[in-house]
């Protein structure tokens, strides 16, 4: 048993109504945990007060230098003790998990009992940058039970200006949308950063996320500084069955109103089946007995709608990679910033070509460190220094896929237009 | 860096850095058989993927919502359900919804009934609205303006149904964010902190607790310059420039940006993380100065409950909130809202003049 509980009239109108309460679940640790009655108190007067009383500091587990976030309460007496003394040290220890954030009950369980012996039984699945987050340990309590997660086979991740855990969708575990192995790139370029994970010494965050197809699920576009989104390069593939009793499902006005209208680029087409017309470029299938269906592969952006809406009649190609974005990221400093596509495709079948998306991104980080100011995002460093810049410094050819439209301004000097048209004349030539 | 506090010298073991695990050995193993093989899904009711594979084999996800903060006890029951009514696989989403896979049609209906029975509701999939993305708030943050789980106890037990539900036109991702740094991410509508005052400095700590350089450059509109005050070097701020974005917080506590009363809540709609139609969206503004009203928040759930109704009602099926404010127009949507448009929604900040309509398309 623990300590009588504080007097929480704010919180406990949170454990009104019909979604699961956090109050409720507090209050069931807070039976045995003078930690999470404290904690309870301190949110409490949060509540009535408006305002937060948490502060950082310096904690850590020996041989890291990040993946704690520790936190010390503000609050206190009019003689500097604490005013809930026994929640005064709540850190968090951020653990990365499987990709895909897969679990056996068996892992769970032994989660919940390192965190009830050593923390304060508080864990969220997931924070925002994917982790596992144990939240709530005292100073002396954050190694061992750092130690007990990382003997299951589990490592802390990242925090600061550090490259950060990240985060990979289901993807082939269970979607039949997934163009690439996420699990195995997220691993395979995650493990490769291990240093700057746990020793943060980079200007700012860096990001990766992995996204399967160009659903992004990890919304990784918009959060992350480098962005690998499934697509394929042939054509969708048809499933003539699975065509046939979509339509019977759904109807003409459906196939028009709902796929046709909103196809971006005006690739899908329904057409009686006599006027279809097949091609190198072309997939076409039936849907009853007298229309189809004819999408010009060519003008389509791979948006993915079609696929969405008549999932396993229509599906991604065979020839499937990804697409690989730079520079996402949120409002501060200069705004939200899109990724901007870098690799319009790249192939990640085997491990060669998985490794050299690696390369990609040890070269980035590496020119990431030496270029961006502090606290300056990879974005932000190329807005800075322009997209044609940073591509020359990875090696990386110019493509019109990367970008909306071509300049529309005459700001540019343009006097080394014929080395460049004679080097893109050569390397035709060439191949 | 942060070795300074420490355990007593004997605890010191050293770190097995292996980084992220394998989900091989997590994974249900027809997931695994199939891995790469998949061939279609369907919903045989809300809350429900039902996934087969080229192979023929089929299993059966039942997603439920949870709380994200979860004290120990809501996880070993949530496994308790999983050994026992499920297959001892999980895993969850990107909103803290938990998935039950299992490889028995028969298994789903209990499954499900087990759930809604310990209070945790099946729903999440397809066109519905599912759990919030969110943040840490008053439980966690050092520089939050409001809580996080809290708002969204609040907005979901508003929701619940629809959660529940499959009857939005397409899915709704909401998030909420205690700071403008804006943690909880696009979404079709989301509420973030927006300060509506300066900072407050308090003059005998900046020369202590911040380095200055640092916050003078962190600053997005330069309104921070090195001050003398009260013989003390420390920071001042030009306040006809300054934003009140709260980016100076962060390094330098003693200028506290959150305010009970002056630290208010904005809505914003029409983010989209996916490619499906148009390109992913940014979220725009279209409501500020709501209350930060603890326990619930009454008035933002009024709000949002607003634009969620007037979008069901009047968006064509597959239409996200960006979609349907396509088709419709913005003129439109704040007159279906009812919201005011202000001169504050007039986007001012680099790249702005793309956001102006420059053309004859008017709405009439």
């Amino acid at each position: 048993m623990a300590k009588k509980m504080h007097d929480t009239p704010n919180l406990d109108q949170l454990e009104s109504g019909p979604w699961p309460s956090f109050v409720t679940g507090l209050k069931d640790l807070a039976k045995d945990k003078d930690y999470v009655v404290d904690l309870l108190g301190q949110l409490e007067e949060s509540y009535q007060t408006k305002k937060g009383y948490w502060k950082g500091g310096t904690v850590g587990v020996f041989g890291y230098g990040g993946g704690v976030i520790p936190r010390f309460t503000e609050l206190k007496n009019a003689d500097g003790t604490p005013k809930f003394p026994d929640a005064a040290e709540f850190h968090t220890l951020r653990i990365m998990p499987p990709p895909g954030m897969h679990y056996d009950t068996d892992t769970l369980r032994k989660f919940c009992d390192i965190w009830e012996e050593h923390g304060s039984g508080l864990i969220a699945f997931h924070g925002q940058s994917g982790d596992i987050m144990f939240q709530g340990a005292t100073t002396e309590n954050v190694q061992k039970s750092f130690d007990e997660i990382n003997e299951m086979g589990f490592d802390l991740g990242g925090a600061g200006p550090a490259v950060r855990t990240s985060m990979s969708c289901v993807g082939a575990a269970r979607c039949e949308q997934s163009c690439y192995n996420e699990a195995q790139a997220h691993r395979a370029v995650l493990n490769t950063f291990l240093d700057d994970i746990h020793r943060p010494s980079l200007p700012y965050k860096l990001k990766f996320k992995f996204s399967g197809c160009p659903n992004d699920c990890m919304n990784a576009i918009q959060r992350s500084d480098i962005a690998v989104i499934g697509t394929w390069r042939d054509n969708i593939r048809t499933d003539e069955e699975l065509a046939k009793k979509w339509f019977a499902k759904h109807g003409m006005d459906e196939l028009v109103n709902d796929v046709v209208a909103r196809c971006p680029t005006k690739a899908f087409q329904v057409k009686e089946l006599s006027k279809i017309k097949a091609g190198e470029h072309t997939s076409t299938v039936a849907v009853n007995d007298t229309h189809g269906i004819e999408i010009s592969n060519q003008d389509c952006v791979r948006c993915m709608h079609c696929v969405n809406v008549m999932t396993g009649a229509l599906a991604p190609g065979k020839d499937k990679g990804a697409t690989v974005l730079v520079g996402g990221k949120s409002h501060l400093k200069i705004g939200g910033l899109m990724g901007t596509v870098v690799f319009p495709f790249i192939k990640l079948d085997t491990e060669e070509e998985v490794a050299s998306l690696v390369d990609y991104a040890e070269r980035h980080i590496d020119f990431f460190a030496e270029n961006a100011l502090e606290h300056e995002r990879s974005g932000e460093m190329i807005e800075r220094i322009g997209l044609a810049n940073y591509l020359d410094a990875m090696e990386i050819e110019v493509d019109p896929a990367m970008v909306n439209s071509p300049r529309m301004n005459p700001y540019v000097r343009t006097d080394g237009w014929e080395d460049e048209v004679a080097k893109i004349n050569a390397k035709k030539q060439a191949a | 860096m942060n070795q300074a506090v420490q355990a007593a010298p004997a605890a010191k073991r050293k770190p097995k850095e292996t980084g992220v695990p394998e989900n091989t050995k997590y994974l249900h193993p027809t997931l695994l058989k199939n891995y790469g093989n998949w061939r279609y899904h369907d919903r045989p009711r809300p809350g429900v993927l039902h996934h087969v594979a080229h192979s023929g084999d089929e299993v059966w996800s039942v997603r439920a919502g949870t709380q994200r903060q979860m004290d120990v006890h809501t996880i070993r029951k949530l496994c308790d359900i999983g050994d026992n009514f499920a297959e001892g696989r999980v895993r969850f989403t990107i909103r803290s919804n938990i998935e039950y896979i299992v490889t028995d049609e028969k298994k789903v209906a209990p499954l499900i009934a087990e759930l809604e029975k310990n209070g945790f509701p099946v729903g999440g999939t397809g066109n519905s609205i599912t759990m919030i993305a969110h943040t840490q708030g008053w439980l966690h943050c050092d520089i939050p303006g409001t809580d996080a789980s809290g708002v969204v106890k609040a907005l979901m037990d508003e929701l619940y149904d629809e959660f529940r539900r499959e009857e939005m036109p397409n899915r709704v991702h909401l998030s909420t964010s205690c700071c403008e740094i804006n943690c909880g991410g696009q979404a079709d509508l989301a509420v973030i902190v927006q300060h509506t005052k300066p900072p407050v400095i308090n003059h005998d700590l900046v020369a202590n607790v911040c380095e200055r350089p640092t916050v003078v450059a962190r600053c997005p509109v330069a309104a921070i310059r090195p001050a003398m005050v009260n013989g003390k070097p420390s920071l001042e701020i030009d306040e006809s420039k300054c934003m009140c974005c709260g980016a100076c917080y962060p390094p330098c506590p003693p200028m506290q940006i959150n305010d009970p009363e002056f630290s208010k809540l904005a809505i914003w709609v029409g983010g989209k993380n996916s490619n499906a139609r148009g390109k992913p969206t940014f979220m725009k503004m279209v409501a500020a100065g709501l209350p930060n009203n603890p326990p619930r928040w009454p008035e933002v759930g009024a709000v949002v409950k607003n634009i969620l109704t007037v979008y069901k009602d009047d968006a064509r099926p597959w239409e996200r909130l960006a979609d349907w404010i396509d088709r419709i127009g913005w003129p439109r949507f704040f007159e279906k809202t009812g919201l005011p448009f202000t001169k504050y929604l007039i986007d001012d900040w680099r790249g702005s003049r793309y956001n102006l309509n420059a053309s004859a398309h008017i709405r009439f």
